[in-house]
This record gives C-alpha cells, sequence and structure tokens, in this order.
C-alpha cells in the first residue's frame, strides 16, 4: 500500500537519504532499524510531508504524496507519532485527543472514534481532564498513539514508541500496537533502535545505513543474518 | 492584547503594531472629519476593514518571512513600520489632528476620581474584547486550535491542521484588536504619523514583563505598569513616569528574566 523508491532528501548541502526505498503492505507491521543518523526519522518525516525530497517517489494507494504537505497526507490515511511523543503539553489529554481528528476525513466520525479509542487506551478517559505535560512518559506515549488513530489512518506511522519507556509499558504498548493491526486492521510503520524487540514485534524489517536502504526482509531472516550482526554489533561480535 | 497574541502563536514579535493603531486613530479621524460618523459607530464600520487589512498584510508581508529566522521578520516588521510612518505623513502631513465630539468635555466621576467619558468607553471595550478573545481562546475549537499550533507546529500539521492558514487568522485577529484600539484612542489623544509609538512602548513593557505571548499575565502586567505610571506621575511629576515604569522594568527583568509569569524558554517554544 505503500511504496518508497529512489528518495533524495538534504538538509541544505547534507543529503541525509541516498535513493532509499521500502513499502508497507496492507496489515502489516514493519520496523525501520537502523544506528543513529542513519536517516529513520528524516524517512518517515518525508512520507508524511514534513520534508519535501529532492528527488524520488512515495506512493499511497496508487496516489502519489511526496512533496505533499502534511497536513493534506494525513487525510489522505498516514498519521504520523512523532518521536518524544510530541503531545500539546499545554492542553489537556481529550483536547490533545480531539485534535487527532481535525483532518475532514476523521472529523465527522469524531464521536465514534473516541469511544473506540477510549476502549482501546483506557488513560485518555481515565486521564481527560489532566494537560498532558504533566504524565509519564508511558502514559504520553499512549495518548500520543491515541491521538494518531484518532485520524482514521490506514497507516499508522510511530517514531521511536518504546524510547525511555519502563520494561512493562514497552510490553504493554507492543501488545497495543499488535491490537490496532488485528482488531482495527491497520498497517503500522515503527522505528526502533533495538534490533531484537523490535524484529520480535514486526513481520518485517528495513534497514538503513547511512541514508541508503541496506536490508529490507522477513523478521525471522533478520534475525538469523551475519549482516544485521555486524551492522548493531559490529565486527568483533562475529 | 493582538501583540502577545501574534507573538503567542506566530512567535513574531510585531514592531508594526503601532502603526495600525496609528492607522485606527486616522480612521477614526478622517470617519468623524468627512462623514461625521461617530467615533463608536466607526467602531464597528472599521471592525470588518481592520480584519481585510490584517488578512491582506499577512499575504502580503508577513507569509514570505513566517518562517524565516528571527532577524529577518524583524527587519520586516520594522520596515513595515516605517513605510506605515511615511505613508501617513505623505498622505495626512505630520499634524496633529483631533476629534472633537460633542461629548468631549464629559466626565464621568467614580469615587473621587474623574475620567473622560473616551476614556471610559475605551477601557470598557478593551477590557471587553480581551475577556472576548481570552474566551475565544480557550474555550473554542479554533482557539484550541490555534494554541496546539502554538505549542508545537509540526505535531500539528500532522493533526491535518494548516497552520499557515492559522498564523493568517492570528495576524487578522491581532490587527483587528489593535486597529479597534485605534478607534477608540482617537476621541482622547490627537492623531498624528508617530502616534502609535507612544502606546506600543507600554504596551511592549506589559508584554514582556507579564512573559511573552501569555495572555493573563500582559493583562496583570498593563494593569501593573499603568499603575506605576499614574502614582509616579503623580507623587513625582507628569515627566518622569516613562522613567518610573521602564526602571521597574529593567529591575523585574533583572529578577525574572522570563517576565513575572513567563516560562524561560517562552521564545523557543514552539518553533
Amino acid at each position: 500500500m505503500l511504496t518508497v523508491e529512489g528518495l533524495d532528501v538534504a538538509y541544505g548541502d547534507f543529503q541525509a537519504l541516498w535513493e532509499a526505498a521500502m513499502r508497507v503492505e496492507a496489515g502489516e507491521i514493519v520496523a525501520v532499524l537502523g544506528p543513529n543518523g542513519a536517516g529513520k526519522s528524516t524517512l518517515m518525516n518525508t512520507i508524511s510531508g514534513l520534508i519535501t525530497p529532492r528527488a524520488g517517489r512515495i506512493t499511497f494507494l496508487g496516489k502519489r504524496i511526496d512533496g505533499a504537505a502534511a497536513h493534506v497526507t494525513v487525510g489522505d490515511g498516514i498519521a504520523h507519532v512523532l518521536e518524544r511523543r510530541r503531545l500539546f503539553p499545554f492542553l489537556t489529554v481529550r483536547d490533545n485527543v480531539l485534535l487527532g481528528a481535525h483532518n475532514p476525513h476523521a472529523r465527522p466520525r469524531r464521536a465514534e472514534t473516541l469511544a473506540r479509542v477510549e476502549a482501546l487506551f483506557p488513560i485518555v478517559r481515565a486521564r481527560r481532564n489532566q494537560l498532558a505535560h504533566t504524565l509519564s512518559g508511558g502514559e504520553q506515549q499512549m495518548v500520543a498513539i491515541a491521538r494518531g488513530y484518532m485520524a482514521r489512518p490506514k497507516l499508522l506511522m510511530i517514531d521511536e514508541p518504546f524510547l525511555g519507556l519502563a520494561p512493562a509499558i514497552v510490553h504493554e504498548i507492543g501488545i497495543l500496537i499488535r491490537r490496532l493491526r488485528d482488531e482495527e486492521g491497520l498497517s503500522v510503520l515503527f522505528i526502533e533502535q533495538n534490533v531484537e524487540l523490535a524484529l520480535r514485534l514486526a513481520d518485517r524489517g528495513c534497514i538503513l545505513e547511512s541514508g541508503r536502504t541496506i536490508l529490507d526482509g522477513a523478521s525471522a531472516e533478520l534475525l538469523q543474518s551475519a549482516e544485521v550482526k555486524r551492522i548493531f554489533l559490529g565486527d568483533l561480535a562475529l | 492584547m493582538g501583540l502577545t497574541l501574534i507573538f503567542g502563536v506566530m512567535r513574531v514579535v510585531n514592531f508594526a503594531h503601532g502603526e495600525f493603531l496609528m492607522l485606527g486613530m486616522y480612521v477614526a479621524f478622517w470617519a468623524f472629519a468627512l462623514l461625521h460618523f461617530d467615533p463608536y459607530v466607526t467602531l464597528i464600520v472599521s471592525l470588518p476593514l481592520f480584519f481585510a487589512l490584517g488578512w491582506v498584510s499577512y499575504r502580503l508581508i508577513m507569509r514570505p518571512v513566517v518562517h524565516a529566522s528571527h532577524n529577518v521578520q524583524v527587519f520586516t516588521t520594522v520596515g513595515l513600520s516605517i513605510a506605515l510612518q511615511n505613508i501617513a505623513l505623505v498622505l495626512w502631513t505630520a499634524d496633529a489632528r483631533f476629534v472633537r465630539t460633542s461629548y468631549y468635555a464629559v466626565v464621568v466621576r467614580v469615587a473621587d476620581a474623574a475620567f473622560n467619558v473616551a476614556q471610559f468607553v475605551a477601557f470598557g471595550v478593551a477590557v471587553a474584547c480581551t475577556a472576548a478573545l481570552f474566551a475565544f481562546m480557550r474555550w473554542s475549537y479554533t482557539g484550541k486550535v490555534m494554541r496546539a499550533t502554538a505549542q508545537d507546529r509540526q505535531a500539528s500539521a500532522l493533526m491535518g491542521i494548516d497552520t499557515d492558514r492559522v498564523y493568517a487568522l492570528t495576524w487578522t485577529i491581532g490587527i483587528a484588536c489593535v486597529g479597534v484600539a485605534g478607534v477608540l484612542l482617537a476621541p482622547v489623544y490627537p492623531v498624528y504619523p508617530t502616534a502609535g509609538l507612544q502606546f506600543v512602548l507600554i504596551a511592549y513593557v506589559a508584554v514582556v514583563l507579564g512573559g511573552l505571548g501569555d495572555m493573563a499575565g500582559a493583562l496583570l502586567a498593563s494593569l501593573i505598569v499603568a499603575a506605576v505610571e499614574v502614582a509616579g506621575s503623580y507623587v513625582i511629576g507628569t515627566a518622569w513616569k516613562e522613567v518610573l515604569y521602564l526602571l521597574l522594568f529593567i529591575a523585574i527583568l533583572m529578577v525574572r528574566p522570563a517576565g513575572l509569569f513567563g516560562q524561560r524558554g517562552a521564545e523557543a517554544l514552539g518553533t
């Protein structure tokens, strides 16, 4: 449903992505892996429209979306949860979540989606009148994912959903991501540095190094791959 | 109020704010001189006029620089300020003009203090506008969209919010507020091309003292500044009133660099 081909992205003179390519099929959970500075967030930001690529094409459900503005792309069915959750700190949890359904495609169904979200994420209801910045990191991540779901996307992209969270919360969010796929039929694309954790959750992984896609394969394959061990553990580990 | 709204949402300090106030005063003057409109009738007519002026000035002048660096924005709004002052000078000369209403000399007495009717009305309308704007920002959906954009522009765009439209709306409301203020002040103060400066200096002090972008803080700070100004001119002498509140301003900023109610780094939030 999502295809990225030959994507070049640069910040001024610094080129962050070199002919990056990847795809996500309907109902798939895909992990984007790679060391710091590999271009994972840049890839996601370009898909959602926050960055305009220099070259290449991004197609979503048969429509070209590269270079489209972010507020348009979300209406096409791609929700993007930014790194470090980025809730609106001085708005309540309820207002944060309601703003998630701002796009014209989700707005008419807002009440119905909210009821669904409150069932999936009990915290959204329990903490509805609290200002977002007063929540713990794990709670904020739940609300951020809930806000992403409010857009009624077909593809949910989450940048580092597990960053800085306690193991119990990591487990809980992993289960939620699975439920979003199994019960709501969403495709999920997420970024994670921890290979083991990522590939246990994802069906497939896509590995970036220095702005290039170097591997793309099923999770089970990648977990066995010597190349993956080289990238993430260094040559010594072999 | 318009100044802190524009800064709060767009992170742009509008140095041309006083000139829009001046334009408001001229609108009131010409409507009075040519059409014999009472300034309070002009108030209603000028509201759509200033909404239009705000929207057009955003499209033509602010939109290209809204994502540019602070230096560019400062040059743009200072340039706009100088341009508007000189356009007024060429069109309407440097002469001070007055709006002399029939009730010019009527005075309202409140517990020993005497107020000019026009001052009294200006205060009342200002309080009403502030309350309306505050309620709008706090409770309306559009107000929430504007606050969300102020707090995190990227995340807002990902919600489907067209942040450029939010900026246009914010600028327009800010200009409309100050235009209305200009019309209200015209019956009280002389109208001339640099008339905006005297008001906007005190407005900057109030906005910075209150904590940049904090509307409630700016309101409270403006009351403090006004109290110091009035008390100072009564006790020490009218010539000293600006000195007094600017000294207070420096003193408070030395103790609390972010203003009375501001949080540090407010100027960077939302970029």
